[in-house]
């Protein structure tokens, strides 16, 4: 039997990420957990990223997280999901400006609400980006199987991921200008969006992490 | 193509029952929550927003509850509002499964909430919702406890506030139309989506599908919210979303 680690560093809500899999698989035992022996045991590990990023890193370190949560990105079929995919850059723009774990290149930067308007209709975009939006998948991957082209997935964000490795860039979407939706990088996948939250697509990405080997 | 404008089916839950009430004051009764929640997933909801409009702290709990259950079956996300006081309220519905709280009669008695609440659990799940009331020509004043009490609170001046305080989204009813069937307030929509940086709900009086085009493109909305033309089969979602594609809007199909 399958075990996902879910990472649960205490700032919110993730009891949608976990109900959403156990939907997807059924025969997998799926732990919400902050506990390093934990991720270390999981065949899988999830992390999804809660609050803000400055609260994210710093909960990473005050928790020892941070050295299993990194041996696991490095190890076994690895998924980010909103926060959880900013973390994986050198950098992000939120709080002052926050170091993060360096494991993708490049950073993440606040939309620049001021500056941008919607094309179609002239007004002003509004931030966060919330909704449903397209994502352009740049390369085949195991995560994208059975999930048509452009299909929509459920977004909010105020600041989004700017990627320096074209190589690392699985999908894209835009508002207002392109940026890195959906990310890969060997045993890692990490998308923008909620899975959780994108019914038949997200669903489907979720199932197709369940049974992905990591390659 | 880019993001698109969304229906938000609109569900006033009362002891764990769908209820709808015509301006504000008479109640039919229209199902299981949970049950009708998945069927707008089926049809293509956007999102679902459950309003609590019950006092007693015994029907909260049949709340948390319903929103459990909704969380373990209906993969899209999930506002909830009515009674929501307390950072620990908030905790409460998000940990049950919520995705955003929609805050409206604390925020007005104590706009601190609404910041400290976002900058606990983030500007994405905090919502404040207004009860509008027009008072005189393009001025409309913030009414709370269900619409019974005056704040003399200006709707715009405090839709951005309540953005400077953290919310992420409005969720901005008419009192004047809900219920009604005669469609959004199209100028007090429009008032509060030009006057604010975050995305705006537009609530209270839809009979048609026109009108939630009108709400987008006249509007502004980003998204739009309905109750009764959904509850009592009228018109699916999927409807709602085809008449707004042929009208040019983006939307999920």
């Amino acid at each position: 039997m399958s075990t996902v680690a879910v990472i649960d560093y205490g700032m919110g809500n993730l009891r949608s990420v976990c109900k959403a899999i156990e939907h997807v698989a059924p025969g997998a035992r799926v732990r919400l957990t902050a506990e390093a022996a934990d991720i270390r045991h999981a065949d899988r590990v999830v992390f999804p990223g809660q609050g803000a990023i400055g609260g994210c890193m710093a909960a990473l370190g005050a928790n020892r997280l941070r050295e299993s949560l990194l041996e696991a990105m490095k190890t076994k079929p690895f998924l980010g999901i909103c926060l959880g995919l900013q973390a994986l850059y050198d950098f992000s723009e939120e709080g002052g400006g926050t170091p993060c774990l360096s494991l993708l290149a490049g950073a993440v930067k606040r939309f620049p609400s001021e500056k941008m308007t919607d094309a179609a209709s002239g007004l002003p975009l509004k931030v966060p980006h919330m909704g449903w939006n397209q994502v352009r998948q740049t390369v085949p991957h195991p995560l994208w199987q059975g999930i048509p082209q452009d299909s929509r997935f459920y977004f909010v964000h105020s600041y989004y991921a700017d990627s320096a490795d074209a190589r690392d860039v699985a999908g894209e979407t835009e508002y207002a200008l392109r940026f890195t939706s959906a990310a890969a990088h060997e045993n890692i996948f990490a998308v923008q969006f909620h899975p959780e939250k994108s019914q038949r697509a997200g669903l489907r990405l979720l199932e197709n992490f369940v049974s992905w080997n990591g390659n | 193509m880019g993001l698109a404008k969304r229906i938000i089916p609109c569900l006033d839950v009362d002891n764990g029952r769908v209820v709808k009430g015509v301006r504000f004051v008479e109640i039919r009764d229209a199902g299981d929550p949970v049950e009708i929640a998945r069927r707008y997933d089926e049809q293509g909801a956007d999102e679902i927003t459950f309003l609590d409009i019950t006092a007693s702290s015994d029907n909260r709990e049949t709340m948390v509850h319903v929103v459990e259950a909704m969380a373990s079956e209906v993969f899209i996300p999930l506002t909830v509002g009515g009674g929501i006081r307390k950072v620990e309220d908030v905790r409460r519905m998000l940990n049950a499964g919520a995705d955003k709280v929609a805050i409206n009669t604390a925020a007005v008695s104590r706009p601190e909430f609404v910041k400290e609440a976002s900058d606990h659990f983030g500007s994405q799940c905090i919502v404040v919702a207004i009860d509008a009331k027009q008072v005189g020509p393009d001025r409309w004043e913030v009414f709370t406890h269900g619409g019974r009490k005056a704040t003399g609170l200006d709707a715009v001046a405090w839709a951005r506030q309540m953005t400077d305080f953290g919310a992420g989204e409005i969720l901005l009813t008419s009192m004047d139309r809900d219920g009604t069937r005669d469609g959004f307030d199209l100028r007090l929509t429009r008032a509060v989506c030009d006057a604010v940086s975050v995305p705006v709900i537009a609530s209270g009086g839809v009979g048609n599908l026109d009108h939630l085009v009108a709400g987008i493109r006249e509007g502004h909305a980003d998204a739009v919210l309905a109750a009764s033309i959904f509850h009592f089969g009228e018109y699916t979602v999927g409807q709602a979303k085809q008449r707004m594609a042929a009208a040019g809007i983006e939307v999920r199909l």
